[in-house]
């Protein structure tokens, strides 16, 4: 397992690396004028090239990626092009916004989505699991903002249960904040339910035609021992994989969420210097989400090692 | 539906039967429709007695079986009859009933062990489980799954209890799955295949142990195997099934010996058996194929195969005969099975005393993994001649493969090997070899279906080797094609197919067609024969000798069959761990005297035609090739270890007597000697059926 | 398994020619799909939109961009759903219903050519990984695992910010942003094709790797590369909305769907919902039906 844990501990320093490269080269090799970008096309060109060379970007190419490469490092991405404050401080309070709004989407989502998943793959070409199947196809394919929009104009404006507006007033409590967080949470946790039912169902469907399992029910184990004691273990494995790499795809989704909702977190902070052309927000942006993404994917495939016997014991790679 | 007959009469042993299933059909769902797979299956198993179903695969055998215990796939039906334990019928009982059916009177036996256990869960924790669902509490299911264990002749058993499947090999899995069959002491126990994909000397020890329990319990036996001599080693009765029907039934030894049904004859015949050999006679075949799942079969079903088939087989069904003492037939014409007409003559003698084709010398092949070198072979010489066959034989690991990969240019051989191809030195990979080389060495794959591009037709696949290994274009190039596929009795509409619309047969005779398209020097053949039923088995073994004769291609056998070696091969080469340990010519190596490995490898193959009189057991697992035994590497297995030779020195490959070469410290008139007392008598063909249930009640031990 | 069903090899009719047979083969494969309610659905939905689309570059009852005739902007207010404006008006007094239609065609211009683009360079790539595996793969696939772990959303917000909205940056950074996960799909695809006995056979005939890789195996994953053909559209169309509400994709007056929601979602609070709500439903239907397409394709094509 440790030999495991820093083998794949390495290989995720390294595509980190190479992500930040691929930002770098986006935000910096593409042939664009930043500082025309920044000040429009009425700035004098004059200003533009004082703001360039404020910025830097008119430095060889190699001191402005290592300088990035520093950034990487030390986790400092600069200052904003807009405020001119260090982007990070800022970054990580909306991001701390956001993970408490991405917490509630999954705690919503996952038990209820891995639940209907297995019992869809028990009742499996039933009507029941035909139906969870079609909701889970409908679900994950459409965008969290459209889901949004249904559940203000229904849940929100329609009914009225629930604020329209996702910002939880000062010094709320966790009802309260809840309460305010449930609606964007909600359209988050609908997409994600079809992608984690469906790899949970398939995931028990092979399992279930799996010789051991024939094994187990041979001995006379009933349906719910044998999911129990030898299904769920080895038929799980597909679905921590896939909310691993969902956790990191959750911070796309949000901005829509966020902006339809309004609430304060790291989607409208990106909206907000997409706006503003702040590029070393959204770089720091892209990078820190890409750091959540490899985290998120890093543990789940240590559970996924854990769970497997083989890896866990060192024998395999 | 089929016309349903009275169950045929069972001698009675004057106890209640401890299986019986009566007129049972049952049927696949397939997009709706039923298609019936069993047509009114009737057999009954007494307590304590072995009952093995026979057949070619999609015969209904493994669906009987899982019937019985009821465990049908998803889109299973039974549509008619019973299936009675003890005097209850299962089909009619509720799912608690069910399982408590299966926790305590009925168990199972599996191919394919790996698969059986949980990969995610120790083994103790499984066994412990077998008993627990009978009620017992934790610590008392512990001392007897422990105790169960040690049942299975598992020497550790605390620490295998501790382990996870993928850490035990194959044997040892098939033990633990035993131990749990036998938790509940069940009056029923399947066993489907349980010694299919096991290697021989580990099959023969699995038996061995079957054998043993039997006669611990009275538990009843249904035995499926598609493998003849593994039904005739354990089981009393056998019943032959054909598309959904028990065609003929009686006493193992006497429906082997003295069938009565044609398909049964057929299927007999189609084995090499006794020791024949491809210049000897050809081997039957059975024309056509089984009729598909689901075809209306309203007479016999066998008739449109049958080579005694006429108006009255295909208008009345027919009547169950009783043909001896529990010795019964479906046919109209049992009377006339002796007129079914014998196979050719074979090839007569192909002379092999032809130019040296193939050469190898001082060919080493390692491995590298993860920072350990895995020497798979190791200084391995070797000739082929023109027009010979030179069987490979050696258990899983012993290089049979590797040594095959690497004469084709697949693996290339470590520096220092040498591989004369018509006396000039081959290039290590197939991708620095000449077309000339390219088209000199080809092979035949044991999977046809991996074999050959799904995606093409039959005249592509053909017509690209064709081209690429010849350079002939055009008009003469689709001529060459045409004429492969007259050789292999192709035609031109099986030109126009794609391999997943032909047989499994009809898909092997294309791969060995692509091998032939260049006039191959020499031919791979990598248990060619293994994917495929023996009825088909015998037509593609034919079909390689008669080419083999008008080519004088050389061939590279690679085969676990036994049966199949002796009838192909001029000489074997036999390996272990990565070493050649005898080579001679196949008469001299099955006569013996033997290496002591060949020795324990022919004794183990249980055969059709009997058992043989002793066998021995080799000891342990087949050691890594990474960290071999010092000296002999068999001295670790060895039933005729010398201490303080055998582990110090390794023996030199030397000529022991004319054509005959082996590699071992004890002199030729030694081990003739030994093996002399222990003979290994592989035909026992005038043994009385009796004395041989005797013989095989008493479980017979080595020496 | 107790029973092979589906591989019993079995004597075609005699009567059949091997070419019937095939396009026998590809008849069965449309009746299973068309027993398959949720592909017949999608079909239809998607057949609807593509017609709209058409019909929308024809005629529309109103101009998309210019509000109806007489509107005041000062003193009128958006008009619900009536006879003469089937889903209303929006705060612009434009005509929702034409704005709907004519924006099906901005899905179909768009999101079909990002799919391609994707799919075409992953297809590729995965192939190159798949069949070289050895350092090739090992570099390659960090390359591919460093795209994967870009937040696309992110990272096209970027892109565009960078270069500037049009449809040609959103069609290029979209299909570039697919085209790993689509390579990873087609490499796990090739690597099973390859432990294949044919693909060692066509070596020991002297074959090059690019005529294994394109003539050889490339055919025999042609269904699960339509298959992620038809889920790439989906999520292009999925991607390309999201931009668009957001503000990076497609810019005013542009009837864009996501764009229409992102200009009038502020007033369903007030309780003018057909603006957003109708183009909402447009942009969930047609991703759903392709969904069910997808869904349809991958259960027969997988049997």
């Amino acid at each position: 397992m440790a030999r495991f844990f820093v083998r794949r501990l390495a290989l995720s320093l390294v595509t980190l690396w190479l992500l930040a490269t691929i930002v770098f080269v986006i935000a910096n090799v593409l042939p664009t004028d930043i500082g025309r970008t920044i000040l429009g096309p009425f700035a004098s060109q004059q200003t533009v090239d004082a703001l360039n060379e404020r910025l830097g970007t008119n430095d060889p190419i190699l001191v402005q990626y290592a300088r990035s490469m520093r950034n990487l490092v030390t986790l400092d991405f600069g200052d904003s092009f807009q405020s001119g404050a260090p982007v990070m401080p800022t970054l990580l309070a909306a991001m701390g916004r956001s993970a408490q709004l991405a917490a509630l989407a999954l705690l919503l989502t996952i038990p209820i989505s891995i639940v209907a998943g297995v019992y869809a793959a028990r009742r499996r070409d039933r009507p029941s699991d035909r139906a969870i199947v079609l909701f889970g196809v409908t679900s994950s394919s459409i965008p969290e903002f459209v889901t949004a929009t249904f559940l203000v104009v229904v849940v929100g404006v329609g009914l009225g249960w629930l604020p329209v507006l996702a910002n939880p007033p000062p010094g709320a409590g966790l009802i309260t904040t809840v309460k305010y967080l449930l609606m964007p949470a909600t359209a988050m946790a609908v997409v994600y339910f079809g992608y984690i039912a469906r790899m949970a169902r398939a995931g028990t469907i092979e399992v279930l035609q799996s010789d051991y399992v024939r094994t187990a029910t041979m001995k006379g184990l009933s349906t719910n021992q044998v999911i129990r004691r030898h299904v769920l273990r080895n038929s799980l494995v597909p679905t921590v994989a896939v909310i691993g790499v969902q956790i990191g795809y959750l911070f796309g989704g949000i901005i829509g969420v966020e902006k339809i909702f309004n609430y304060n977190g790291m989607g409208q902070l990106m909206l907000f210097a997409a706006q503003r052309k702040d590029i070393p927000m959204l770089t720091a942006g892209a990078v820190v989400i890409g750091i959540v993404y490899m985290v998120a994917t890093l543990i789940a495939d240590l559970i996924i090692a854990w769970m497997n016997p083989r890896v866990r014991l060192d024998e395999g790679r | 539906m089929t016309a349903t007959f009275p169950a045929p009469q069972v001698p009675s042993a004057g106890t209640t039967a401890a299986l019986k299933v009566e007129d049972l059909s049952l049927a696949y769902i397939v997009r709706g429709i039923p298609r019936p797979v069993l047509r009114g299956v009737s057999f009954e198993i007494a307590p304590g007695e072995a009952y093995g179903l026979v057949g070619e695969s999609g015969c209904g055998k493994s669906t009987t079986a899982y019937a019985a215990v009821r465990y049908l796939p998803r889109n299973g039906r039974i549509t008619g009859g019973r299936i009675l334990i003890d005097g209850a019928d299962i089909t009619k009982m509720g799912s608690d009933e069910v399982r408590q059916f299966r926790a305590k009177h009925a168990s199972m036996v599996y191919q394919d062990p790996g698969g059986a256990l949980n990969p995610s869960t120790r083994i103790g924790t499984q066994v412990i489980e077998a008993y627990t669902v009978l009620g017992q509490s934790q610590d008392e299911a512990q001392k007897n799954a422990l105790a169960a264990l040690d049942r299975v002749n598992i020497a550790d058993p605390i620490r295998v209890f501790n382990r996870y499947p993928h850490q035990l090999s194959g044997g040892m899995q098939q033990r633990v799955v035993i131990a749990m069959a036998l938790a509940s002491d069940p009056q029923l126990l399947v066993l489907d295949e349980p010694t299919t994909g096991l290697d021989a000397t580990v099959e023969a020890s699995v038996l061995d142990l079957v054998r043993t329990l039997r006669n611990e319990t009275n538990a009843a036996v249904l035995l499926i195997a598609h493998n003849l001599g593994v039904i005739r080693s354990l089981c009393d009765r056998v019943g032959v099934m054909y598309a959904g029907k028990i065609v003929e039934e009686g006493n193992a030894v006497e429906v082997f010996e003295r069938p009565q049904f044609p398909y049964t004859v057929g299927l007999l015949r189609s084995l090499p058996r006794h020791g024949v050999r491809k210049s000897q006679r050809a081997l039957a075949t059975i024309p056509g194929t089984l009729p598909q799942i689901g075809t209306d079969l309203p007479t016999c079903v066998y008739v449109d195969r049958c080579p005694l088939a006429d108006e009255l087989c295909r208008t009345v069904v027919p009547p169950v005969v009783d043909v001896g003492v529990g010795h019964w037939t479906r046919c109209h014409h049992y009377d006339r099975i002796g007129d079914i007409p014998e196979p050719d003559s074979g090839v007569g003698q192909v002379a092999t005393e032809g130019a040296e084709v193939l050469a190898l010398s001082n060919v080493s092949k390692t491995f590298h993994q993860s920072g350990h070198s895995v020497p798979a072979l190791v200084k391995v010489d070797l000739t082929l001649n023109d027009g010979e066959t030179l069987g490979l034989v050696g258990e899983s690991g012993s290089g049979k493969s590797t040594l095959a990969k690497t004469i084709l240019g697949i693996e290339g051989p470590d520096t220092g090997s040498s591989i004369l191809l018509d006396r000039d030195e081959l290039e290590p990979t197939a991708a620095g070899r000449p077309v000339k080389a390219k088209r000199s060495i080809q092979i035949v794959f044991q999977n046809p279906d991996s074999a050959l591009n799904r995606g093409w037709s039959v005249r592509q696949i053909l017509g690209r080797s064709v081209r690429k290994l010849t350079g002939l274009k055009g008009k003469a190039a689709d001529d060459r094609v045409d004429k492969l596929a007259h050789d292999l009795r192709l035609t031109q509409r099986h030109l126009d197919l794609k391999p997943g619309q032909l047989s499994g047969g009809l898909k092997q005779r294309v791969a060995i067609a692509r091998a032939f398209a260049g006039d191959p020097r020499i031919v791979v053949a990598d248990e060619p024969t293994s994917a495929l039923d023996v009825s088909v088995q015998a037509a593609i073994l034919n079909v390689l000798s008669e080419l083999q004769a008008e080519s004088k291609t050389g061939y590279l056998l690679i085969s676990h069959d036994l049966g199949v070696v002796r009838y192909l091969a001029d000489r074997i080469a036999v390996m272990y761990l990565g070493r050649i340990m005898e080579v001679g010519d196949s008469e001299t190596v099955f006569r013996g005297p033997n290496h002591p490995y060949t020795e324990a490898l022919l004794s183990a193959v249980p055969s059709v035609d009997g058992e043989p009189a002793a066998r021995i057991r080799l000891e342990g697992e087949i050691p890594s090739p990474a960290n071999p035994p010092s000296g002999c590497v068999f001295h670790t297995r060895c039933h005729r270890f010398m201490q303080g030779i055998c582990e110090v020195t390794e023996p030199p490959l030397i000529e022991v007597e004319p054509g005959h070469q082996m590699k071992c410290h004890i002199p030729l008139e030694e081990l003739r000697r030994l093996q002399t007392k222990a003979k290994v008598e592989d035909i026992v063909l005038t043994t009385p059926p009796e004395a041989l249930e005797a013989a095989v009640a008493e479980g017979i031990e080595p020496g | 398994m107790a029973v092979s069903v589906t591989n019993a090899p079995g004597p075609a009719p005699a009567a059949a020619t091997p070419a019937s047979e095939r396009a026998q083969a590809r008849r069965e494969t449309l009746k299973l799909l068309l027993r398959r309610p949720g592909f017949v659905v999608g079909i239809v939905i998607l057949t609807f939109w593509v017609i709209c689309a058409v019909l929308a570059m024809l005629e529309v009852p109103y101009t998309p961009w210019d509000p109806f005739d007489g509107y005041d902007l000062t003193i009128d207010n958006p008009a619900p759903p009536s006879s003469e404006h089937l889903m209303g008006t929006d705060r612009l007094g434009r005509d929702v219903f034409s704005r709907v239609l004519y924006g099906a065609r901005d899905v179909f211009t768009v999101a079909p050519p990002a799919a391609l683009i994707g799919v075409v360079l992953g297809a590729l790539l995965g192939l190159v990984m798949g069949f070289y595996r050895g350092i090739t793969d090992d570099v390659l696939s960090r390359i591919v695992e460093a795209f994967l772990a870009l937040p696309v959303i992110m990272v096209a917000l970027l892109t565009l910010v960078v270069l500037g909205s049009s449809s040609v940056v959103v069609i290029g950074v979209v299909g570039i942003l697919f085209t790993p996960i689509v390579a990873r799909t087609v490499r796990s695809a090739v690597l099973a094709e390859r432990q294949l006995d044919y693909v060692t056979a066509a070596r020991l005939r002297g074959e090059s790797g690019p005529f294994i890789m394109v003539r050889e195996i490339l055919p025999n994953i042609a269904g699960p590369i339509v298959v992620e053909l038809t889920v790439r559209f989906g999520y292009a169309i999925f991607t390309v909305a999201t931009l668009s509400f957001l503000g990076v994709g497609l810019q005013p007056p542009s009837p864009d769907w996501g764009l229409s929601v992102s200009q009038e979602y502020s007033n369903m609070i007030s309780g003018v919902w057909w603006p957003t709500v109708f183009p909402a439903l447009a942009i969930a239907t047609t991703v759903v039906a392709v969904n069910l397409i997808a869904d349809g394709l991958q259960s027969v094509l997988s049997e």
